[in-house]
């Protein structure tokens, strides 16, 4: 348990990307299987057993230590399965049995009763050291949040082993924790698993954003045109099973049970959007971000937020590969096979018919709909390629909205950027029961370059009128003009309203505050 | 009447002979003050750390370290007349028996032990139990009244092994060996424990340092403390394209890590070595990306431990987290009462990372 509360630690604190994938990295050189398999399954959230409530560590906690004790701990620390770890009283005879390992911890608890899983825990708790013992709490309770994602472990593996991630990627679905014929085929032990008749993830085509000079050298001839639709990049592979990859390849099938449902019994991998969809209209993204919060959702989630997939693309049909086919032909077998199977749950996108770049630049414009968020330009003759090669598709967003705000707060950055104040608060004006005041309405970390930075910082230092730890407050006195792509309403935000997307656009230093944008503005963009 | 831990009689409560007053602890039939926080007359100094030592007192006592810091930080205004006691020696000032006890805390650090009538006072300053480097282990003395501080007086706040600490360090510099390891860790005591723990767990590659922590560092080497080789951390090298000093240890204080000063490094792991670190939002709150849970302040298990040790029927709470610390002592059959003192926490871990950031509050 201990090199794996050590990896959780350190990962929960790193802020850089190649920080954390060396910090993976060691550890799977250094661990024997099966912990290190464990260990992975636990960070990419593909282990299951019978989880903890944390009513359950509370009355485990409760039955050891002085009631009052604990809710002021508890009330200082703030996260209950950290202060149950740090104030677990110390056995009385340590050291009379080993430590249990990963591995242990994992298997006991596959095999155990729910009810005999406090009597498990407090055996181990025992036995452990405060991080251990952190570690043992989040890994029950579910809850690890050290901001490692699916792909981010999958690349470290890669890194670590020298095999491409895609290499990875492509055989995952055939792999069950603790991954142990994985690592024996990246240590050069073994012939690479076969991941044959299962559902598989299989790397997507990007696109790259438009440069609008860039039109000019395109001939519209060659290229079909679809909206962008505002939802979330998702690949649907039906096999024997049917699993709803992210863009990153996680798994969020059980997070939307009805697509997967409606995908039984279907062959293929099919490339798409997924909306909440309200008898054909698209919902906002606020509606999908309902969804996507939960991993497993609730019958009236289910009824209020319904899901569905709008195909663009197929990777593979009823057992054929069409990655290296041109795109006309590959969105021809989509449309024969869509008219035969007839699934639930899904439409096509549809191609926008357009005869010049202008007149495609005048649809573009006045598409004001909810779940439109530009356009998406690809090339007819276009093989489906991993990764994000440059010239066959682009992305063509609408112009992005932007409002002239003031800086209010400006908080430290994390990493490289930890002596600079580079996350910055801004507001807009409204009238206030003394005058007029300002509310915040976002916050933004990018949009400006290294010098900018500097200024900025320079800036900041030079107008605090107030400290708060990592936070400095400032004089309203620097404009930003602020780019987004929507207004929604907030019950989080003092100002009733947040952004999407927000990043600094251009730093005004010409402009005096007083003449920034006020809330009524922003109201009307909602 | 009531016996004493001396074996005399006495009529008088504790708390008729040493009182708050306006300028702190006031020890009344000795005339003086105990680390006030204000300039006075006579003044016994526990420790170094400026929330406990302020400059211009009139006449002050303290061990031999304790003064030398006082003066290598306040030069010719560090106080009037000065007077040094060695550890266990006794002195008479009015009416009262003083005695100055290792308190483990920093170089220099004393428990003022004071007595009068037959009773007997600590006055522990600050503190902990477990082995330093830098300095002799605290000492328990039975006593009437334990003057106790509660820095830690919750029980979440048990401190792992040092060992434990810097080993994680060490494994750090050895994954991340292009990057600069700058730990933020207070000038006075706290720098130099985790250079003499490097030294220890085998380190004896150069240890860079923030100008602010020279003179101390030196003081304590002129002390017998033996630190290695330091190097100060900035105009060593020119400007190099990563960052300067990429592999190595740096020691700054807590605060320059926040500022353009370390923007000088290579592609900086921030540590930072505090008690405050074994509580999670805290450190994200010190922007650690190594916290490093090496304090000098005595833990929740040492605070408890020490008023069994002592034996003290009556426990007065200086700063910190009293509330818990006083029920805890109640709940071991103690009287506990809170001294509420003003002015501490300015220096040194004591100065606690706000529990309510300003970030929640935004937006």
């Amino acid at each position: 348990m201990t090199p794996f509360a050590h990896l959780l630690d350190a990962l929960a604190y790193m802020s850089s990307r190649n920080g954390k994938l060396r910090l993976i990295a060691d550890y799977v050189a250094h661990t024997p299987d099966p912990a290190r398999g464990y260990a992975l399954a636990a960070l990419t959230g593909e282990l299951s057993f019978a989880a903890a409530k944390p009513a359950a560590i509370r009355a485990m906690i409760e039955e050891r230590v002085d009631p009052i004790l604990f809710r002021w701990s508890y009330d200082y620390v703030g996260d209950l399965a950290e202060t149950a770890a740090l104030i677990w009283p110390v056995a009385d005879s340590p050291g009379s049995n080993r430590p249990p390992s990963l591995d242990w911890v994992v298997e006991q608890l596959a095999e155990a009763e729910r009810g005999r899983v406090p009597t498990l825990l407090a055996g181990w708790l025992d036995q452990l050291d405060a991080t251990a013992r952190w570690a043992l709490l989040k890994l029950v309770t579910g809850a690890l949040r050290v901001g490692v994602s699916a792909r981010l472990a999958k690349t470290a593996l890669a890194q670590w082993s020298g095999v491409e991630i895609s290499e990875i990627e492509e055989i995952w679905p055939a792999l069950r924790p603790p991954y142990v014929e994985l690592f024996a085929w990246l240590e050069g032990r073994a012939e690479r698993p076969s991941a044959e008749g299962l559902a598989v993830f299989r790397p997507l085509m990007l696109s790259q954003s438009l440069e609008e000079s860039e039109l000019e050298k395109l001939d519209a001839a060659d290229y079909l045109a679809e909206w962008k639709w505002d939802g979330i990049r998702v690949q649907l592979a039906a096999a024997r099973e049917v699993c709803l990859f992210s863009r990153n390849g996680d798994s969020i099938g059980p997070a939307f049970p009805e697509i997967t449902n409606a995908a039984e019994g279907l062959l293929g991998v099919l490339d798409g959007e997924l909306l909440v969809l309200r008898e054909g209209e698209v919902a906002s993204f606020n509606d999908l971000q309902q969804r996507l919060n939960r991993k497993t959702p609730s019958t009236r989630m289910l009824d209020d937020y319904p899901a569905h997939i709008r195909l663009y693309d197929a990777l593979e049909l009823d057992g054929e590969d069409l990655r290296q086919r041109p795109l006309v032909e590959r969105r021809a077998a989509l449309e024969t096979w869509f008219r035969e199977k007839r699934p639930r749950r899904m439409d096509l996108s549809p191609l926008i018919p357009f005869a010049s770049w202008a007149e495609l630049a005048e649809l573009r414009a006045n598409a004001r709909a909810e779940g439109i968020e530009g356009l998406m330009l690809k090339r007819r003759d276009s093989l489906y390629v991993a990764g994000r090669p440059k010239g066959p598709w682009f992305k063509w967003k609408r112009d992005a909205l932007t409002l002239d705000t003031v800086l209010m707060y400006a908080q430290r950055g994390h990493g490289k950027r930890s002596s600079f104040y580079s996350d910055y608060t801004f507001g807009v004006w409204r009238t206030g029961e003394n005058g007029e005041e300002l509310v915040p309405v976002g916050k933004a970390y990018s949009g400006f370059t290294d010098e900018e930075l500097k200024r900025l910082d320079k800036w900041v230092r030079d107008n605090t009128i107030e400290r708060f730890g990592p936070v400095r407050a400032v004089r309203p006195g620097l404009v930003l003009e602020v780019a987004f792509d929507a207004v929604q309403p907030s019950t989080r935000h003092k100002s009733g309203v947040s952004m999407r997307f927000p990043r600094v656009h251009r730093i005004r230093w010409d402009k005096p505050a007083a003449e920034a944008d006020r809330l009524e503005t922003v109201q009307k963009l909602l | 009447m009531k016996t004493s831990v001396t074996g005399g009689k006495s009529g008088s409560l504790p708390e008729s002979w040493l009182k708050v007053s306006a300028a702190g602890l006031w020890c009344e039939p000795g005339g003086f003050h105990i680390d006030p926080h204000r300039p006075v007359d006579k003044a016994v100094l526990t420790h170094g750390h400026s929330d406990h030592a302020r400059a211009g007192h009139r006449r002050v006592l303290a061990t031999a370290p304790t003064l030398a810091i006082l003066k290598s930080r306040y030069g010719d205004a560090a106080a009037g007349q000065v007077q040094a006691l060695a550890y266990g020696e006794e002195v008479r000032i009015g009416e009262v028996g003083v005695r100055l006890v290792p308190a483990g805390h920093v170089l220099g650090s004393a428990q003022a032990v004071l007595e009068y009538r037959g009773q007997r006072i600590v006055v522990s300053g600050d503190f902990k139990r477990r082995a330093d480097p830098t300095c002799p282990p605290f000492e328990p003395v039975a006593c009437d009244v334990f003057v106790t501080e509660a820095t830690f007086g919750l029980p979440v706040f048990r401190h792992p092994h040092d060992a434990e600490e810097i080993g994680r360090l060490l494994h750090s510099l050895a994954l991340f060996p292009e990057r600069t390891h700058l730990i933020g860790a207070y000038t006075l005591g706290k720098a130099q424990r985790v250079i003499a723990l490097l030294r220890r767990a085998g380190f004896e590659r150069p240890i860079y340092i923030h100008g602010a922590m020279e003179k101390l560092c030196r003081l304590y080497q002129d002390f017998g403390v033996d630190l290695g080789e330091l190097r100060p951390a900035t105009g060593a090298q020119g400007n190099r394209s990563g960052g300067e000093l990429p592999g190595e240890i740096v020691l700054a204080p807590p605060s320059a890590i926040a500022e353009r000063w370390s923007r000088r490094f290579a592609e900086p792991v921030t540590a930072v070595a505090s008690g405050w670190m074994r509580v999670r939002a805290r450190a994200r709150q010190a922007h650690a990306e190594l916290p490093l849970v090496i304090s000098d302040h005595a833990d929740w298990d040492e605070l408890l431990q020490t008023m069994v040790d002592v034996a003290a029927p009556e426990v007065w709470v200086t700063h910190g987290n009293e509330e818990a610390l006083m029920y805890a002592a109640t709940r071991q059959g103690r009287r506990a009462r809170a001294l509420a003192l003003i002015g501490r926490g300015e220096e040194d871990e004591t100065a606690a990372v706000p529990a309510q950031s300003g970030e929640a509050t935004l937006l």
